[in-house]
């Protein structure tokens, strides 16, 4: 079967959860639509084959969380926790996210088309996060690896402690976070900022982002800062 | 953890459908906060002079069968004023035309383990310890009518699970509030206020918010500016919504860390801890569904 849909109004999601961990990959289906998903946690989580999932309305807490290999869209807004840990794949919300969206994601690319909350890419691993819109305040936080492009404005501490993951911006950034720093962009920042607006699917220019990384000033314990940074 | 539910009806016609639009929203929250539920209600005000007050037997040792009857006559006897009376089990609320402090007293005096749970011309109050579809069917909830409630479904934290600790939590007239997260000072505020003669009936962390604003309003403070003081004072995790005779009014920590979203439309506003108590709601499809952001204010208006 190539398509099959699950209505969450009268299909429990344990039923259509299992699905996609055992007949979707055995190949049953190559795309599920899921319908009234009225906000249930947990959606679309664990998949680890690439499988075509779309959620025809608002998601809850945890929506392709852990996702590997599949291409979760969202109709409406997500809960928090919206593609947390990532591993691949892809999680496109086209209404806005709650927060901590993508926290800790791996690989993958979260694509949200409205606004994210606080804390989106929160301990960023190695995934890529691109909003349409803005993001709330502490994003990036502690961000590993990975690139996040934020079209929109960012809220306060953005990429506070950041390690290795590059942020770009277009829009206000209300604050930075403590050893974030603005960074010329280089041609190979324009190309990435390209590539990822073009896999989102986003009409900007890239060269109208700004490069945000760590001054890497935090790496080293400094006995003399005196609980100042 | 805790849920919190709000609506206010725009069309006039729901008003009258309240309670039944709002009983799967309560229920919806029972993850959240199985342990005790709770809702304050506000319909058309009483007369200038006339004040209601909602009361609670659950902790008498009648209980349920609390001779609220007997209650009203003796009222009746020693104010010399006729005392309304509307009655469902260990909850009743009386109506009548003299200074509550007057018949607040009397109570205290002679039936001190009655709870009072609210004071007003416009609001009347339910809470009780059970699941949110206990405490809904024990008050009939979904036949309740009016213009905007404010509801709660508890996960304690803060304190122990108890009728009186459950919300929302009023002060003053007309005042209350419902609150899901945890508050890191709520002592602090209390040793400002009750030297300010501020009474408090409970240790629990959310009365301190409550007494705080509503002490605001007293002291003449419009609503905004006693939610800025509420940002400036109150340290910790909340997404507070109040109620008052007019108005649906929600803040959120700086942080956000509590969950909130809105849903809007022609007839309503529907506020709940998340979407799936919303998505019950006619015309829910194509309302406009926001989140509502930290360190902001957002009022409705009845």
């Amino acid at each position: 079967m190539e398509r099959l849909t699950f209505d969450l109004a009268t299909q429990p999601l344990r039923e259509l959860n299992t699905f996609l961990h055992n007949d979707a990959k055995d190949g049953k289906a190559r795309h599920v639509t899921v319908l009234n998903p009225d906000g249930a946690h947990n959606i679309a989580v664990g998949l680890d084959c690439p499988v075509e999932v779309e959620i025809v309305g608002h998601a809850g807490y945890y929506a392709g969380g852990m996702n590997k290999s599949a291409s979760v869209t969202i109709t409406g807004s997500a809960g928090t926790g919206v593609a947390e840990n990532m591993m691949s794949g892809k999680v496109h919300v086209k209404g806005f996210a709650s927060n901590g969206a993508g926290a800790s994601a791996h690989g993958g690319l979260l694509v949200i088309d409205g606004d994210a909350g606080l804390r989106c890419g929160i301990s960023l691993k190695g995934g890529n996060i691109v909003v349409g819109g803005s993001v709330g305040s502490f994003s990036a936080f502690m961000a590993q690896a990975g690139r996040m492009v934020i079209c929109g404005d960012a809220g306060d501490a953005l990429g506070d402690s950041l390690y290795e993951a590059v942020l770009y911006v277009k829009g206000n950034v209300k604050s930075l976070g403590a050893d974030a720093q603005y960074e010329p962009m280089t041609d190979e920042d324009i190309a990435a900022v390209a590539s990822l607006l073009d896999q989102a699917g986003l009409d900007h220019d890239p060269k109208a982002f700004r490069r945000i990384a760590s001054k890497r000033s935090l790496y080293h314990w400094n006995a003399d800062a005196n609980q100042e940074y | 953890m805790c849920g919190i539910v709000g609506l206010l009806v725009k069309t006039p016609a729901l008003r009258e459908k309240l309670g039944e639009l709002m009983v799967p929203m309560l229920i919806g929250m029972t993850e959240r906060g199985p342990d005790s539920a709770g809702l304050a209600v506000f319909g058309n005000p009483l007369a200038e002079s006339q004040r209601k007050i909602s009361v609670y037997s659950g902790l008498t040792e009648d209980g349920a069968d609390f001779n609220w009857l007997g209650l009203s006559h003796e009222l009746k006897a020693h104010l010399g004023v006729p005392v309304g009376i509307e009655i469902k089990g260990n909850h009743a609320v009386l109506t009548f035309d003299v200074a509550p402090a007057i018949v607040k007293r009397w109570i205290a005096e002679h039936h001190p383990k009655l709870h009072i749970l609210s004071t007003g011309r416009s609001i009347d109050l339910y809470k009780d310890i059970g699941t949110p579809a206990e405490v809904a069917a024990r008050y009939d909830f979904s036949k309740l009518t009016g213009s905007h409630l404010v509801g709660h479904t508890r996960m304690a934290t803060e304190s122990a699970v108890t009728p009186d600790r459950a919300h929302p939590f009023t002060a003053g007239e007309d005042f209350c509030l419902v609150h899901n997260g945890s508050l890191s000072n709520p002592n602090g505020i209390r040793r400002m206020l009750e030297p300010r003669g501020i009474h408090f009936e409970t240790d629990n962390d959310t009365e301190a918010a409550c007494r705080f604003l509503e002490w605001r309003l007293r002291e003449g403070d419009d609503l905004e500016t006693a939610l800025q003081k509420g940002f400036e004072e109150l340290d910790g995790f909340f997404t507070f919504l109040m109620g008052t005779p007019d108005k649906l009014a929600l803040i959120r920590d700086p942080f956000a860390c509590k969950p909130a979203v809105v849903a809007e439309t022609d007839d309503y506003v529907a506020i709940a801890s998340e979407f799936r108590s919303l998505a019950h709601l006619p015309g829910i499809k194509h309302a406009t569904v926001f989140e509502p952001a930290p360190e902001e204010m957002y009022v409705w208006n009845a």
